[in-house]
């Protein structure tokens, strides 16, 4: 790393998050002229998002290769008022609570009450949604049972597939007018729409190239007072180079890690989209690039490596957009799941690491920042040097990258339908989701609480903590006579919630479908074709995820339940019941026999785990295939960002000996601890569930370091992944801390900032983490072996 | 198969016993009692209770573990085979250790039978202290040895372990007659087993026998320690030290010296 990258990625590091109103200030002086309602409703959205893109400021840090910031600059981050209007409690929350804050200086504060709030209240889509669904989707929401992504985030979801590099807006712009050269107004009774969105798409692609040339206008302002030679030539550079793209296709390496900035910065300033957005299989895109400038003698190894370097900082100064409620609590973190892929296989089918891939890694080991997270795609073609390679980074503990199956996810695609070869193009993103890069809008609705339904089912369909009616009336679970009579009430409920929250998508999906992303439909394929908007079912493919959290927990609840009272007898449901209700106190042996003597998931141990597969089995006909607004159907997967903390705190005492309002088990590892027989047992029973029918799960594994000291420790876990991956095993990550480092970082904060665990789907710093997250992490099974 | 053994524990992903990702069986019950013995309650061939670790208590107070259980030679083989995949994937298998498995030879022989029909690499690791008429009986169904060579000095080999070397010497060298697979361990214990000559005496014996390419190192290590008073058992090695890095890397170079293969730890 040299100066120029050590002082930008220092300024990154050490900028405080605030909250920036310059987004919210533009767009609600664009709103108050009136012009954006003369038009339809793509076209005002448009000519909203060509308003911020002729009047946001224009950021040059110093020293910066690539340019160009979501804010004013680094870290200050914008709100969305037309998505979400936060009132001025939610102010003092971000700007107080203890991790994840925001500050708000005194002067937003004034602007919010003033200006922002007076105009957004009551009109955003958050306000909407909550006054569209039914009465049972609120009390359902209220409880914990679901979460609803789409509250107060635009749908996104979705990644850069391969067009964006071959193509700059210019030809987008030819396309655009191709297709409504095609419009057929005597045959077609939806022209009129598709014309409104094409135009709408038109007008924002040359928002975005207007935002480029003032890019080019303020470099070459800047480079005619340079006194410093050098960086003159680099602002004069920068300035040609912004000339250029995203107007046209990037010609050189450098032009295209400007190209997809600009596209990014597009994309997360038009919404505040779900998992911001990703450049997908960058090695794969940018190693063309790479070959053709090394070839021409026009760019060096070192300085590919320090654009890389300062691109990657790019990525960094855009925390997740500030969150509260709900959402804080399922996502609590600055990440904004920007998951870049790195290996995986070429569209033709043969193994795509190359060059580019390894310098990514390098990249990764070297600057070990927050964000981009990143992932390794792993499929039986590739070398296991590049595994290797990959395991020394994530053996330094900073929880990246992860490790994919790309032959798992080819399959998991090609089972929903898609094209082999827009498979084979696809990877994961978010936390471990499966897309067809460039071509599929995989919208996740909200997390399932498995562990809450189970509560709710034994008693009766009344959720204990409000004694409110909030499921069906399955039957008092004492006079249940077999496990199978309490499995058949447990499925009528999740069948039943499901149903609600699918019903509660239909509504919201539409809600959203009438606030067009007429930036984001101009890159993804087929809006344009279609003349549809992404939010629309523009998109080649468009998936609705429900994520099922809890797999763990609801198996060892279940496995307890089947052995202690029915198989056993060693309880009646009576005791059982009592023993919750108290939250185990006074039935300390009850609760010991419940954590310590009761087969669990992560073992091995088929008992628990076909019962794992039998809820398996309820969630997915729950959900699968049923159809979505936008031409598509409804998928699980089953990950939980940092949800399980949020859904233990709604659930009481539970029959696996879990303590009221303590986290339930995260993604499909089994509950925290109650691995008892090493990382094979866990890869066995995780195994057992069928992943392909899923499109994504998420597996956590903690190794303390000595493990992977030596090649050897890192041979064995290769062994490890690989035979996870021959069951078809979907992703899995490591945390490689002590827990001594981990209690240590907690006692002393400070002396601590650069630690990075692995969370869920993405790493953050120990420290941001709220102190319930933290124990658990501590709490995840070490597995040294000794 | 319904004979039975005693066992103390099924490791798995064992990954310092042997090639690959193996799991490892103990089974219960040893002949030498090594005062350095990290494993206090595989010694007994009787079930026994153990004092809960402090951190195994959680809720209930005064719990007490049983240490050891009687299983069939089905149980076992079943338990192994759960990891089938790791081993093919790895070149692991299972291994065999304890304990001193050849005290149970007939229920060993069984296992390992058992496991060549499954095709499944095998290692033992022994200590090579029992009859040779029962080691030649199993030597078929063995790929590898991990073999444990203490002391070259017999009268301390008894001191510290109860028994001579003598046998132990004899059976090493009926394996590599036979040219089995041997990989020799050698743990280390500062002032007990860790001066020159022993050393010396040691390397020279197993560069005698033409065979041996690899031997292990095994530093001692107090991890045992607390297992001894939760058994109430009588720890001699109170005051004896762990070696330190420095002394575990001089005596790699003296073994190597001798043109070992030297591995510390396994």
């Amino acid at each position: 790393m040299n100066e120029r990258i050590k002082k930008l990625r220092a300024q990154s590091r050490n900028a405080i998050p605030y909250l920036s109103l310059e987004r919210a200030l533009l767009i609600t002086e664009f709103y108050k002229t009136g012009v954006s309602q003369k038009f339809s409703k793509p076209v005002g959205r448009a000519k909203t998002f060509e308003y911020l893109m002729q009047n946001k400021r224009i950021c040059i840090n110093e020293g910066e290769l690539i340019v160009g910031e979501r804010g004013p600059e680094p870290k200050a981050t914008p709100t969305y008022p037309e998505v979400c209007c936060h009132n001025l409690q939610d102010l003092e929350i971000l700007n107080n609570r203890e991790k994840i804050s925001f500050k708000v200086s005194d002067e937003t504060r004034q602007e919010m009450s003033d200006i922002i709030i007076p105009f957004w209240r009551d009109k955003s889509i958050r306000d909407k949604i909550f006054n569209q669904v039914d009465q049972e989707w609120i009390d359902a929401y209220e409880a914990g049972i679901f979460t609803e992504f789409m509250e107060q985030r635009a749908p996104g979801h979705t990644v850069a597939g391969n067009n964006i590099w071959k193509k700059g807006f210019l030809d987008f712009k030819q396309e655009i007018k191709k297709s409504i050269e095609e419009l057929d107004f005597y045959n077609d009774t939806d022209t009129f729409h598709k014309r409104e969105q094409l135009i709408a798409m038109d007008i924002a692609a040359d928002a975005i190239i207007t935002f480029a040339e003032r890019h080019a206008n303020k470099a070459k302002r800047l480079a005619e007072v340079e006194s410093d030679p050098i960086r003159k030539k680099e602002l004069e550079k920068i300035a040609e180079i912004c000339s250029y793209v995203p107007a046209h296709a990037p010609r050189t390496f450098w032009e295209a890690l400007q190209h997809y900035w600009f596209i990014h910065l597009g994309i997360i300033t038009e919404f505040n989209t779900w998992d911001s957005f990703n450049p997908g299989r960058l090695d794969q895109h940018l190693y063309p690039f790479y070959i053709e400038d090394i070839a021409k003698g026009i760019l060096t190894k070192e300085k590919t490596l320090e654009l890389l370097q300062a691109f990657w900082v790019k990525f960094n100064n855009q925390p997740a957009p500030p969150k509260v409620g709900i959402t804080a609590e399922e996502s609590n973190t600055y990440t904004d799941f920007c998951n870049i892929n790195i290996g995986g296989l070429k569209e033709d089918g043969s193994d795509g690491v190359n060059e580019m891939s390894y310098m990514l890694l390098d990249i990764i080991e070297e600057m070990r920042i927050l964000q981009p997270s990143s992932n390794v795609q792993i499929s039986k073609k590739t070398p296991d040097k590049f595994l290797k390679r990959a395991l020394h980074i994530i053996k330094t503990g900073f929880g990246q990258p992860s490790v994919f199956n790309t032959d798992a996810i080819i399959q998991e695609l090609t089972r929903q339908g898609k094209d082999l070869i827009d498979a084979r193009n696809g990877g994961a993103s978010g936390c471990v989701e499966v897309g067809a890069f460039g071509k599929e809008a995989y919208i996740l609705t909200g997390y399932f609480n498995l562990v809450k339904i189970l509560e709710v089912t034994l008693h009766n369909g009344i959720d204990p903590l409000t004694n409110k009616q909030i499921g069906l009336k399955t039957g008092d679970p004492t006079t249940f006579k077999t496990f199978e009579d309490l499995f058949e009430a447990y499925k009528k409920q999740i069948n039943h919630f499901i149903n609600i929250k699918i019903k509660g998508n239909q509504i919201i999906e539409r809600l959203w479908a009438q606030v067009p992303a007429v930036f984001m439909s101009i890159i993804i394929e087929d809006c344009i074709k279609k003349g549809k908007d992404y939010n629309d079912g523009g998109a080649k493919y468009n998936t609705s995820y429900i994520q099922i959290v809890g797999t763990g927990s609801i198996t060892d609840c279940l496995a307890s339940l089947k052995y202690n009272i029915f198989d056993n007898k060693l309880l009646t449901m009576e005791q059982m019941l009592k023993a919750l209700e108290n939250n185990f106190n006074g039935f300390s042996e009850i609760q010991h026999r419940l954590l310590y003597e009761t087969p669990k998931y992560g073992n091995d141990n088929d008992y628990a785990d076909d019962l794992t597969q039998q809820v398996f089995e309820i969630a997915y006909n729950a959900v699968n295939n049923r159809p979505n607004t936008k031409g598509g159907v409804h998928r699980i997967n089953l990950l939980p960002t940092t949800v399980h903390v949020y859904f233990g705190k709604v659930t009481g005492a539970t029959p696996d000996g879990r303590k009221a309002f303590t986290p339930v088990s995260e993604g499909i590892s089994p509950v925290q601890g109650m691995d008892i027989n090493g990382p094979t047992a866990v890869v066995k029973s995780a195994g057992k569930i069928d992943h392909l029918r899923t499109g994504g799960t998420l597996l956590n594994q903690k190794f303390t370091p000595q493990l992977l000291t030596d090649e050897k420790g890192i041979n064995k876990i290769a062994h490890l992944i690989r035979a996870y991956f021959k069951m078809d095993g979907h992703h899995i990550q490591f945390n490689v801390v002590s827990a001594d480092t981990l209690r240590a970082a907690q006692r002393n904060p400070e002396q601590y900032r650069n630690l990075i665990v692995r969370v869920a789907g993405y790493s953050d710093y120990f420290i941001n983490l709220g102190a319930d997250l933290q124990d658990e992490i501590i709490r995840r099974t070490e597995h040294a072996t000794i | 198969m319904e004979e039975t053994g005693v066992i103390f524990d099924i490791k798995k992903f064992a990954i310092h016993d042997g090639p690959g990702i193996r799991t490892t069986v103990f089974l219960k019950g040893c002949p030498l009692y090594c005062w350095w013995c990290h494993n206090p309650e595989s010694q007994s061939f009787k079930l026994q209770k153990i004092q809960s670790k402090e951190s195994d208590l959680k809720t209930s107070s005064n719990f007490k573990k049983e240490i050891g259980r009687i299983v069939s030679v089905n149980d076992v083989i079943s338990e192994i085979l759960k990891d089938r995949i790791f081993y093919e994937e790895s070149g692991g298998g299972a291994t065999f250790s304890g304990g001193e498995p050849l005290s149970q030879p007939n229920f060993l022989r069984l296992l390992l039978k058992e496991c060549k029909k499954e095709g499944i690499h095998t290692a033992l690791d022994t200590c090579g202290y029992g009859p040779m008429e029962e080691l030649k009986e199993i030597v078929k169904y063995v790929d590898l040895f991990l073999y444990d060579l203490k002391f070259y000095d017999s009268m301390n080999h008894e001191k510290y372990t109860g028994v001579s070397n003598k046998t132990i010497f004899k059976n090493l060298e009926m394996l590599v007659d036979l040219k089995k697979e041997i990989f020799i361990r050698i743990p280390i214990i500062p002032t007990i087993n860790d001066m020159d000559d022993e050393i010396i005496n040691l390397a020279e014996y197993i560069l005698g026998l033409k065979h041996i390419q690899k031997i292990d190192l095994l530093p001692y290590h107090k991890i045992g320690k607390d297992k001894y008073f939760r058994l109430r058992m009588l720890n001699k090695m109170e005051n004896i030290p762990e070696p330190t890095k420095d002394q575990m890397e001089k005596i790699r170079t003296k073994f190597e010296s001798f043109g070992f293969n030297i591995s510390i730890g396994g």
